[in-house]
């Protein structure tokens, strides 16, 4: 070690004890907190009703419709809940960081945060008149309400305001510190905004110039095809805006909370620009089986998508290096006693440490799933929604909760308890279970035929759909005993929100955030430069898409006027 | 930038295998033609029964053991909901949607595409086996998506 980064660890030590997060910003913080966790009960008794349904177990009242149950699932625990806990997350963890926010981008940040939440209660409004039943990927020609759309817009304008509110916090600490390597948080929150932004101009596109101004009658017809691209290439870099919300929680919460620092900080830079660079050239690997779009372009795009396959990598290593060096300073010895002197005990551990073994089968699901051809064999097909329990269900809401336990008590002022801590144990195990009977299950039946989003039915007593419901495993019941068991670990998570927001006894609890990594100091400039990065993606995007695009345009077919009548 | 001597054997295991794995699914798709289903025929969705293809949807034999299926997906069914052929046989499907968007699927077998309208789309199937194929629309199209379907009946010489 030299001595500028001896110097260097010295100062930053002191400076990460006097950096607390703000109260105001706290304030901030704990409102979307709050959101995010009313919107996850909602969801997860949706998914309940859902899976008894489909197991044929109850039947639903009249008054509501499976697939309007299934648009409420989707929206609040895939768009609502990720959404809200993860500016939450950035919000005290930029405070943190990089200093309290001044009190105009703080204001920003509550406009933002207004904005937001007047969308999602208008979207709530209009799935519960049963309105918009047109799930949360709202393919065209199916049409909602106009105000559906509405609802949408301003979801996303308020991800806008208040990811400028964060962007303008982060580089006015770089305006201040010039030449000096940024915080990792603040890093990685801005390659991960910068992702949001680029990759929701295209849900906005459509939204804006096609489907509003359809649904408003102002135009008669719509351009399916492009709709449909403009929606993926929105919907796969989706993914990674909650999935990089997580792995921040791995890199810089974790080897703080195991008595660590993080094995190297350059590396960790590289990941997430590479994260930037390559998932959004890649929405086609979701529209491989459909016509319109040459084998050429989905290929290359394919490709890409296998690319993001390198940050995965560099991630894994990373951590688990992490954990490896941490336990052997702690005295493990041999080839694996390091793992022995790991805090299994603790949850704000444990949480995260199942999410990061369930992304293992996770991650291999999803290479299947890109892998062009063999995608035929699930596409569609339950196996999908299988992966996806898995990948955003389990590794990034296992995150997620890891991190609550002592996100909501650092915002409320209170302590985590032991009482918490256990709660969070057997929150864990219980939802790893339900989610080993509904995702395995799901993936099996998805590899015999089984189709995704749709309410119980056999077909007419057609045997290849009555084998789904007599399977030993491989069984719509167990699908449905799986979704019982994780609405058990909801309502359990739903308490532990509860407890550490209101109940818990006063006190103080440690924001874990790991020092910079010490060859902060030697962080390559070129990772530092953002213009480098927005252009590379930028020039990625223009690869992949203007071709195809330009031909969807001006080669489209006649167009498809409103099919709203079909989800009454 | 510092890589550990571990880090850079994990690395270049990974980018190796990735790149191994890219050039399998490439050849394959491109020297053996296993692509994905991509064809890039235009309909008019609104005016099908004036389309050239489509205003006769059925069952036509091209040859002794070759079939064209021409199909139209629509909530919430096929037109025809039942085709007919001999064990043995190889029938091209060419489906297009007179509303929104459907797949024709056919469990436990690769003949699985989505059907957008304004499009066609096609997958070929050789039905070896005798018994009542099952074809149903895994693309969420409606209140009645749950029930659309078709049948194949490959019947024993």
């Amino acid at each position: 070690m030299t001595q500028s980064n001896l110097a260097y660890k010295e100062t930053l030590n002191e400076v990460e004890e006097e950096m607390e997060v703000h109260p105001k910003d706290k304030k901030l913080a704990m409102a979307h907190v709050y959101v995010a966790y009313v919107a996850f009960i909602i969801g997860v008794f949706g998914g309940l009703l859902q899976g008894l349904v489909r197991g044929g177990m109850i039947e639903l009242p009249g008054w509501i419709t499976y697939y309007q149950i299934l648009t409420v699932h989707g929206v609040l625990l895939a768009l609502v809940f990720t959404t809200y806990i993860i500016f939450g997350f950035f919000f005290a963890g930029m405070s943190k960081t990089h200093g309290a926010f001044p009190s105009g981008l703080r204001k920003l940040g509550w406009v933002g945060f207004t904005i937001l939440s007047a969308g999602t209660a208008l979207a709530a409004v209009m799935i519960l008149a049963n309105e918009a039943s047109v799930l949360y990927t709202f393919y065209a020609p199916l049409q909602a309400h106009w105000l559906y759309y509405i609802g949408l817009t301003l979801f996303v304008v308020g991800t806008w305001v208040m990811g400028s509110a964060l962007l303008a916090h982060f580089f006015n600490w770089k305006k201040a510190h010039p030449g000096q390597p940024t915080p990792l948080f603040g890093y990685m929150t801005t390659a991960t905004l910068l992702l949001w932004i680029v990759a929701s101009i295209g849900v906005a596109v459509t939204v804006l110039v096609q489907m509003l101004p359809w649904a408003l009658g102002l135009t008669d017809e719509i351009n399916v095809l492009l709709s449909r691209t403009l929606f993926w290439y929105f919907g796969h870099p989706l993914v990674y805006f909650w999935l990089m919300p997580a792995y921040m929680v791995w890199y810089l919460v974790i080897p703080k909370i195991i008595g660590g620092r993080l094995f190297s900080g350059s590396l960790a830079r590289l990941a997430f620009a590479l994260f930037l660079l390559f998932s959004i050239p890649v929405g086609f690997h979701h529209q491989l089986m459909e016509s319109g779009i040459s084998e050429f372009w989905k290929f290359l795009q394919t490709v890409l998508t296998f690319v993001v396959v390198v940050p995965s990598l560099l991630t894994a290593f990373s951590i688990f290096a992490t954990f490896e060096q941490t336990g052997r300073a702690k005295g493990g010895k041999g080839l694996l006693g390091w793992l022995k002197k790991l805090p299994w005990g603790d949850a704000r551990f444990f949480a995260p440490f199942m999410g990061m073994i369930i992304f293992i089968p996770a991650g291999a699901g999803g290479l299947i799933n890109a892998s062009f051809q063999l995608n035929a064999v699930i596409h569609n097909t339950l196996w999908v929604v299988g992966h996806f329990h898995l990948t955003v269900g389990t590794t990034v809401l296992l995150t997620f909760f890891g991190m609550s336990y002592w996100l909501i008590p650092v915002l409320t002022g209170r302590r985590f308890t032991k009482h918490a801590n256990r709660c969070g144990i057997v929150q864990t195990w219980l939802w790893a279970i339900g989610m080993f009977f509904m995702s395995g299950a799901m993936h099996l039946l998805g590899l015999f035929g089984a189709p995704r989003r749709t309410a119980y039915g056999t077909y007419g007593d057609h045997p290849q759909a009555m084998q789904w419901f007599e399977g030993i495993f491989t069984s719509h019941v167990t699908v449905a005993i799986g979704g019982v068991i994780l609405t058990a670990a909801g309502v359990l998570m739903f308490y532990n929100f509860i407890y550490l927001s209101f109940l818990a006894p006063k006190g103080k609890t440690e924001f874990p955030m790991t020092p910079d990594p010490i060859d902060t100091p030697n962080t390559p400039k070129f990772l530092e430069n953002w213009k480098l990065w927005i252009g590379i993606a930028i020039v990625l995007i223009i690869f992949a898409y203007t071709i195809p695009i330009y031909q969807m345009i001006v080669d489209a077919p006649p167009g498809s006027p409103p099919f709203n009548f079909l989800i009454k | 930038m510092h890589l550990h001597k571990y880090e850079k054997i994990w690395l270049t295991f990974g980018v190796g295998s990735l790149i191994l794995f890219l050039v399998v699914l490439g050849l394959s798709a491109f020297a053996f033609g296993h692509q994905p289903p991509s064809h890039m025929g235009k309909v008019d969705s609104q005016n099908l029964d004036q389309d050239p293809i489509f205003s006769e949807p059925g069952l036509e034999q091209i040859n002794e053991n070759t079939y064209k299926a021409t199909i139209i997906a629509q909530a919430f069914g096929y037109s025809p909901s039942r085709i007919e052929v001999p064990e043995g046989s190889t029938v091209l499907f060419q489906v297009t949607s007179s509303d929104v968007v459907h797949s024709f699927t056919i469990p436990e077998t690769n003949v699985n595409f989505m059907v957008t309208p304004g499009h066609i789309n096609m997958a070929e199937h050789t039905f070896d086996e005798a018994g009542e194929y099952l074809v149903l629309c895994n693309e969420y199209c409606g209140t009645g998506h749950h029930y659309m379907s078709m049948t194949i009946e490959v019947t024993s010489p």
